[in-house]
């Protein structure tokens, strides 16, 4: 239970912009937040979720019903604070139990500042956003009116066309592991630090997270971490073996800034993006994105690797997809000589191919990876220009580890090598 | 990959009898199994001996053989049946067993069979504790240290080495048989010892403890494309040192974070990989050091198992079903969800709910025996519980088990011993948990409690809180809660009957209250994923939220009322009954509703009914189940007691009761009225009487003379059970045992010894009556009917004994007002039959008597309750000759539980039964403890000690034992006896005659089969010693007379091996 010192739980209200109203306990500071109310559906991993800047701007719900059980701890932090706009919960647990645990939740979320609630059917909530949409929502404990927080969550603005990067990414460049990110420090954990890198990779931060700079580390890399808005010829004085383009909030679009950077990074270094990165990789080359309707947010979600016909149980987290079929025609011959539409991605997956389509511009794109639960894009590269992406989180964090071999595939292309998947996990 | 084509017939081998470590689990997984397979194409042989399983339904496989699972009879079939692959990992230890032999012994080259799922190697890897902890170390995975022992001497030198306490594992024996933990050098080498003579290979695997660490499963799936999913990470309450089995377990894993997830879920894999696990299911279990969470590896199962039908209920991912088609060439991505049907198999499901399991023991039912709980495992049966919460789910399983409670305490029955009160806490016991709740009520804090039992503080803390509510409710008056309050105490998993407790109000008074104030069920969907995607699937648990997802549909509407927990006097013969009562009534066009809280069951798999709930089946949660869906009618007789018990009361609510009718429940049950029915009738019954003192005891059984049949009167199924033969037992009984006192009225009836019993299953429409089948019991009255073994049709009844029993049932059946199932239990002694008594309900024998005689009397008796007649299903003449002969033997656990009597009585204590099939009765009877393990010996030396009312029947036993080539050994009364008859006799001292004694050649080897009849009660007496020693030391033990006989028919039989194999089916086209 969440008794606040004095015995009665604090109350706590979330309201969606059509007016359907959820009441509940507070359990983190007294506040009003707004933002767009998104669920997952991962069983662990919350401080991950919490701290992921992908967030920025959402209302998370956690459909898990116990949350908070084995408290916070710095080593599991994913980003320098929090920056999703609230938390949703069935019961958080105000006991914590695990060697590791630092901090409960309660004060993790005074500490950051965290507007939250529980108490709340959350499935209903996910149910709900489910059938109706991702939607706009207001939590707060100061107004519990849900007719004014209707009108509040109606007035907010929506994810679409805002640059919410800006708002979580640094400001200046540190090296991981070395410096840390602005006033952060150098994280608690930065995974194993490679004593001789053998690449150097410039890291746009986005919203990274931290399991990926780990991963990049683990993968022999010395990474400089860089703004978003850093230049093509800054990142190149960095003199780097190759670029990554990290995760991030919000709508791909609104930030053609980083994809006309990546634009002009296209052939010049090998280059891989996750997540927001997979979508300024797609809109590099051409192609549109556009919003689905409550997105995948979860650590169960199975992909298929079109190239090896392996299934990757992957952990993501995003809203918006790429619509690959937009960036050009198919090129049958390059697609195990199939002539689907490019965009049917099922009949791919039935076929066990992966189509390619020419670009005018960058030549050759195939799609890599496809989600199997809706069969959307998950992953595509470039055959010609050694770059490659996928929406999911192969640095899981929290979730499954299938898909680490991307990070080893982007050292063997700064090696040269663009044989992307000859090493399967678990090799 | 798409279906493997190169091959076309698949054996499965099933698990056998059910036994303690090996339940109806494997019914459920099985019959998916053979379900899925039978779907795509596969021609299904099977075989298993257990007639009470739906996978023997002769419609569940191609040919199905109900005959001993032992290399010899599945050679036999597979010669006949010629299948081109063996699938091996459905049917338990046993099947898996089996297959292992099957290889070893050159059958499955010698015929071209594959084994399929997994191969001989990887179960080796498996299963071999020595190869296992090799392929751990290959891949970098700590196991326990640990060592081999094959004598003594090797266990004391390996603890002089690492301390106490030790962990002792046999080798290759189901459910941790024979293992232990070792605090001390005498049980060491007490353990040691047993666990070498248990193990096969004579060797055990003596271990580090890591007693108190936190351990966890996780559920495993590989394709053979490589992709590995875990369906469900399951973590136990109770720490490492109790059989996972007897532990309570909770779904998803609570106190892990996602790293330390997710290095088990890597091990998880990499451990499948190592082994070489290409397709299916596994199981693996890890202890995590609550301290630095350093992780080591316990074991792993290469095949499905108890914790994969419950992580296969817990998220709605049907494990075995799936394993099935991984064996027949698909991979993961190409088996959709069924319960999405939008999305692959290929993922992980994710819950929004929390899951509990809670394990039920019987104790009771074997006095003397210790009931520690330790890594053996010791329950019979188990219950799972959903609900959002912790706390709920916890609440609501205790309220499952079927013991009397209202839940965890809280109820009004608490009764703690203050003496033992914290050793009942420390030791693991099946009351800790309630120990646990009342040290919380007292006020102990967590931090102590945790040191006293190394449980997580986390649960603690959930249990903590539920405490905190009972506590703010406590003494008040119940028109004083509050909405928040009573949706506050729901939540946190309190039941109507504890909440009138804690207000000292009624039951039916909170529940009017709470629904006065609007705090109704809710019902939430298990849909695999936590509501991410639309469920098809109608499977529902309750809670307390805002928004209910069940919705009642206009169809005309059924709801089946299912059996509850296993336990013993309850199995899988009332599951077997509700599943096709199922089936039944939906053929009959009715929407079916199940309500069951066993998660081994194949009631509660999403596929065998329209709508299922996963509720326990307490007044409470039946009503709001039925508040919300209305059925046009509640099925009650099909469950065994569970449900009947409800009956009064839903009539009372306003239910409508199919069939039978509450009120003829009552007078079948209603001794003196039921005796009225019996006199306007005429037929004959004991005399009885009831006895509210001592002296009334005296009085009546004067009246009825010994001897007398003696039981409590508020017990059912033969609980506390006694055959009294003088007044001084009686009385010490009835004083002691029973506390007679006008509250507890103590029963008597006259015991009709030596009389043949016979059980009859029938159906009655009202206007006619089916007679199932006639069962003849081998041993004689006084034996509770679940533990005699019996045969249809009768093998020694005359035909006019027959034709009375037959009129008696019918006539019984009218009388009462059957409308469904009726069970008759008859005495015939000297010619004349006694009615004992009448049970309008399903009864344990239905399915052997359908599998028997090839008619389903569950459905026919499903359907006469949907209003059908008999006169019009067609049905096959109840007189009709079957030209075979069915046996049914009950499967004891002694082996289980030492220290306990394996002598049998009115109570019964049997986990299961097995049916043996055959031309004639001594072949068919010999099938039957073939089946059982109880491997009849075929040659040395049979040990006879009888009662002096034995004495004379047991000559012509050992006349044909001596025919058969045994030695007889016997101690000095029977010897005299028989040499009297002329039989040579070795002569032995009895225990208490001195050394050496009948108990030391038993325990040398010297015996091979025993013989010995008790009189009366006499615990502790040379026949108790006789044998427990014959029980320990695996020597088949014979304690009635009726069973020699058949036994040494059975020998003759097994020796001049002339056993066949027959399928189901082929019975089926004889007709």
């Amino acid at each position: 239970m969440t008794d606040t010192p004095g015995g009665v739980p604090e109350r706590a209200l979330l309201v969606f912009e059509d007016g359907t109203a959820f009441e509940g306990r507070s359990c983190g500071v007294r506040g009003e937040r707004w933002g767009e109310i998104v669920f997952n559906t991962s069983l662990g991993g919350y401080q991950e979720v919490m701290t992921d800047p992908s967030y920025a701007g959402q209302i998370v719900t956690f459909t898990a019903p116990h949350i908070g059980n084995y408290g916070t701890n710095a080593a599991d932090m994913e980003s320098r604070g929090v920056f999703a706009a609230g938390f949703v919960m069935r019961e958080m647990s105000e006991t914590v139990s695990n060697w590791r645990s630092e901090e409960s939740l309660r004060a993790f979320f005074e500490r950051h500042h965290v507007v939250a609630i529980d108490g709340v059917d959350t499935r209903r909530l996910t149910r709900h956003v489910r059938e109706r949409g991702a939607m706009r929502a207001v939590l707060s404990t100061l107004d519990l009116d849900p007719a004014s927080l209707a009108a509040k969550a109606a007035a907010a603005p929506g994810l679409v066309g805002r640059d919410l990067v800006s708002e979580v990414a640094v400001s200046a460049p540190y090296v991981w592991g070395v410096d840390g990110p602005c006033e952060g420090g150098v994280p608690v954990d930065t995974g194993v630090l490679p004593m001789r890198p053998r690449h150097r990779v410039v890291a746009f931060d986005s919203g990274i997270k931290f399991n990926i700079l780990r991963n990049l580390a683990e993968a022999g890399c010395e990474v400089i971490v860089v703004p978003p808005t850093t230049s093509v010829e800054e990142a190149l004085a960095h003199e780097p073996d190759g670029v990554f383009f990290a995760n991030g909030p919000g709508d791909p679009a609104a930030v053609p800034y980083l994809y006309e950077t990546l634009r002009g990074l296209l052939g010049v270094r090998p280059v891989f993006g996750i997540c927001l990165g997979h979508q300024m990789l797609s809109l590099a080359l051409g192609c549109s994105t556009y919003k689905l309707k409550y997105g995948h947010r979860g650590g169960n979600q199975p992909v298929m690797n079109l190239l090896t016909g392996k299934v990757e149980v992957t952990s993501q987290n995003h809203g918006f997809c790429v619509d690959y079929a937009s960036i050009g025609p198919l090129v049958p011959e390059a697609s195990g000589g199939h002539g689907f539409d490019p965009g049917d991605c099922a009949a791919w997956v039935r076929a066990g191919a992966a189509p390619v389509v020419r670009s005018e511009l960058f030549g050759l794109v195939q799609l890599t990876h496809v989600n199997l639960n809706d069969m959307t894009v998950e992953g595509l590269r470039t055959l010609e220009l050694s770059a490659f992406s996928v929406q999911y989180h192969p640095e899981a964090a929290p979730g499954p580890h299938d898909a680490r071999y991307l990070f080893e595939a982007f050292a063997r292309l700064m090696d040269g090598d663009d044989d992307l998947y000859a090493i399967k996990d678990g090799e | 990959m798409p279906r493997r084509n190169d091959i076309s017939t698949i054996l499965i081998i099933g698990s056998g009898p059910i036994i303690i470590g090996q339940a109806c689990e494997f019914d459920y997984s099985g019959a998916q199994a053979c379900k899925v397979l039978r779907e795509d194409g596969y021609r299904v042989v099977l075989v298993n001996s257990n007639p009470a399983t739906i996978m023997t339904d002769p419609e569940y496989a191609d040919r199905t053989y109900v005959e001993p699972i032992t290399v010899e009879v599945v050679e036999r079939v597979i010669a006949i049946e010629r299948p081109d692959a063996l699938l091996p990992t459905l049917g338990g230890q046993t099947g898996l067993n089996c297959a292992v032999a099957l290889a070893e012994a050159g059958v499955l080259e010698k015929y071209g069979v594959e084994l399929i799922g997994a191969t001989l190697e990887v179960i080796k890897k498996g299963e071999d504790r020595k190869l296992f902890a090799q392929a751990m170390e290959r891949i970098g995975l700590e196991t326990p240290n640990s060592t081999y022992a094959y004598a003594v001497a090797d266990a004391e030198a390996f603890v002089a080495e690492v301390g106490w306490p030790v962990v002792i594992r046999p080798s290759f024996t189901l459910g941790g048989a024979g293992g232990g933990i070792a605090y001390n050098i005498d049980e060491l080498r007490q353990i040691t010892a047993s666990g070498i003579a248990l193990s096969p290979v004579g060797e055990v695997l003596v271990e580090e403890s890591v007693l108190g660490w936190k351990e966890y499963e996780m559920e495993v799936m590989r394709d053979r494309n490589d992709n590995c999913v875990i369906v469900c990470s399951i973590e136990n309450v109770d720490p490492m040192g109790i059989h996972t089995g007897d532990s309570i377990t909770v779904a998803p894993a609570m106190t892990l974070t996602d790293r330390e997830y997710q290095v088990l879920r890597d091990a998880s894999f990499a451990i499948m990989r190592e082994i070489g696990v290409e397709t299916g299911g596994s199981n693996v279990q890890f202890a995590v050091n609550p301290h630095d969470g350093r992780v080591v590896v316990i074991e792993m199962n290469p095949r499905v198992s108890r914790s994969s039908a419950l992580a296969s209920k817990a998220t709605g991912f049907p494990i075995a079903k799936i394993a099935a088609k991984l064996a027949t060439g698909y991979t993961l991505d190409e088996i959709p969800n069924d319960i999405t049907r939008v999305t692959p198999a290929a993922f992980e499901p994710s819950i929004d709910y929390t899951v509990v399991k809670v394990p039920r023991w019987a104790f009771e039912k074997f006095p003397g025996t210790d009931t520690t709980l330790t890594t053996r495992m010791k329950s019979v049966g188990e219950v799972m519980a959903m609900g959002r919460t912790f706390a709920e789910a916890f609440g609501k399983a205790w309220r499952s088990l079927e013991n009397g409670r209202g839940g965890l305490g809280a109820d009004g029955r608490d009764t703690f011993d203050e003496t033992h009160f914290d050793e009942r806490l420390a030791i693991p016991n099946e009351h800790r948990m309630f120990y646990l709740m009342e040290a919380l009520r007292r006020g102990r804090s967590t931090e102590e409690l945790h040191d006293i039992t190394a449980i997580d503080p986390w649960f603690l803390a959930q249990l903590q809180a539920v405490v905190k509510v009972e506590g703010s409710i406590r003494g008040r008056d119940l028109s004083s809660l509050t909405k928040a309050e009573l949706l506050e105490c729901k939540r946190r998993g309190l039941s109507d009957a504890q909440i009138a407790h804690l207000t000292g109000a009624l039951e039916s008074e909170a529940r009017a209250r709470r629904l006065d104030l609007g705090v109704t069920a809710t019902f939430k969907a298990v849909d695999t994923c936590g509501g991410e995607f639309a469920a098809n699937t109608p499977y529902y648990y309750k809670t307390y939220e805002d928004e209910n997802e069940a919705e009642r549909s206009d169809r005309k509407k059924v709801m089946i009322l299912g059996a509850g927990p296993n336990r013993i006097g309850q199995g899988i013969e009332f599951d077997y009954c509700c599943v096709h009562a199922a089936y039944a009534l939906a053929e009959a066009g009715y929407e079916t509703i199940m309500v069951n809280c066993n998660p081994e069951t194949v009631s509660t798999d999403y596929d065998t009914s329209d709508k299922l709930y996963f509720e326990p089946l307490t007044f409470e949660d039946v009503m709001d189940i039925v508040d919300l869906e209305q059925p046009d009618g509640v099925l009650v007789t099909f469950g065994g007691q569970t449900p009947l018990k409800l009956a009064r009361a839903l009539e009372d609510a306003g239910v409508p009761i199919l069939g039978t009718s509450p009120e003829t429940i009552d007078l079948a049950e209603d001794r003196k009225r039921f005796a009225e029915v019996l006199d306007r009738l005429g037929i004959a019954y004991p005399a009885a009487g009831t006895a509210r003192t001592l002296d009334e005891a005296i009085e009546v059984a004067s009246r009825i003379g010994y001897p007398l049949l003696v039981r409590p009167s508020y017990v059912l199924g033969g609980r506390g059970m006694v055959i009294a033969y003088d007044e001084a037992y009686l009385l010490r009984y009835a004083q002691q045992a029973a506390e007679v006192s006008p509250d507890h009225p103590v029963l008597l009836d006259r015991f009709l010894e030596g009389a043949i019993e016979v059980d009859v299953d029938a159906v009655c429409d009202g206007e006619s009556v089916y007679i199932g089948g006639v069962m003849e019991h081998i041993e004689e009255a006084g034996i509770h009917s679940g533990d005699s073994a019996c045969c249809i049709p009768p093998f020694s009844l005359g035909e006019e004994t027959i034709a009375t029993v037959r009129a008696h049932a019918r006539a019984l059946a009218l009388e009462l007002g059957v409308r469904g199932l009726m069970n008759v239990q008859f005495a015939v002694k000297d010619e004349r039959v006694y009615v004992l008594e009448v049970n309008p309900r399903a009864s344990r024998t239905v399915p052997f008597v359908s599998k028997a005689t090839g008619v389903s009397l569950a459905k026919v008796a499903a359907r006469v309750m949907a209003g059908e007649k008999l006169a019009d299903m067609g049905l096959p003449s109840e007189e009709r000759e079957l030209g075979r002969y069915c046996v049914k033997e009950a499967v004891m656990p002694f082996g289980r539980f030492p220290g306990a009597d394996s002598v049998l009585g009115p109570e019964m204590r049997s986990t299961g039964e097995v049916m043996g099939v055959a031309g004639d009765f001594p072949s068919a009877y010999a099938k039957s403890q073939l089946a059982i393990d109880y491997s009849l010996p075929t040659s040395g030396t049979a040990f006879i000690s009888v009662c002096d009312r034995d004495k004379r029947g047991v000559v012509p036993v050992a006349r044909y034992l001596q025919g058969l080539g045994f030695r007889i050994m016997s101690t000095r009364g029977t010897a005299r006896l028989l040499k009297a008859s002329g039989i040579p006799v070795d002569e032995v001292r009895k225990v208490h005659e001195g050394r050496p004694n009948i108990v030391d050649s038993i325990v040398n080897g010297e015996v091979q089969l025993v013989i010995n009849t008790p009189f009366g009660r006499e615990t502790r007496s040379d026949g108790y010693h006789i044998r427990t020693a014959a029980v320990q030391h695996g020597v088949s033990n014979i304690t009635t007379l009726a069973a020699a006989l058949a036994s040494v028919q059975a020998i003759e039989v097994i020796k001049h091996g002339s056993l066949d194999a027959r399928a189901l089916q082929d019975f089926e086209r004889s007709e």
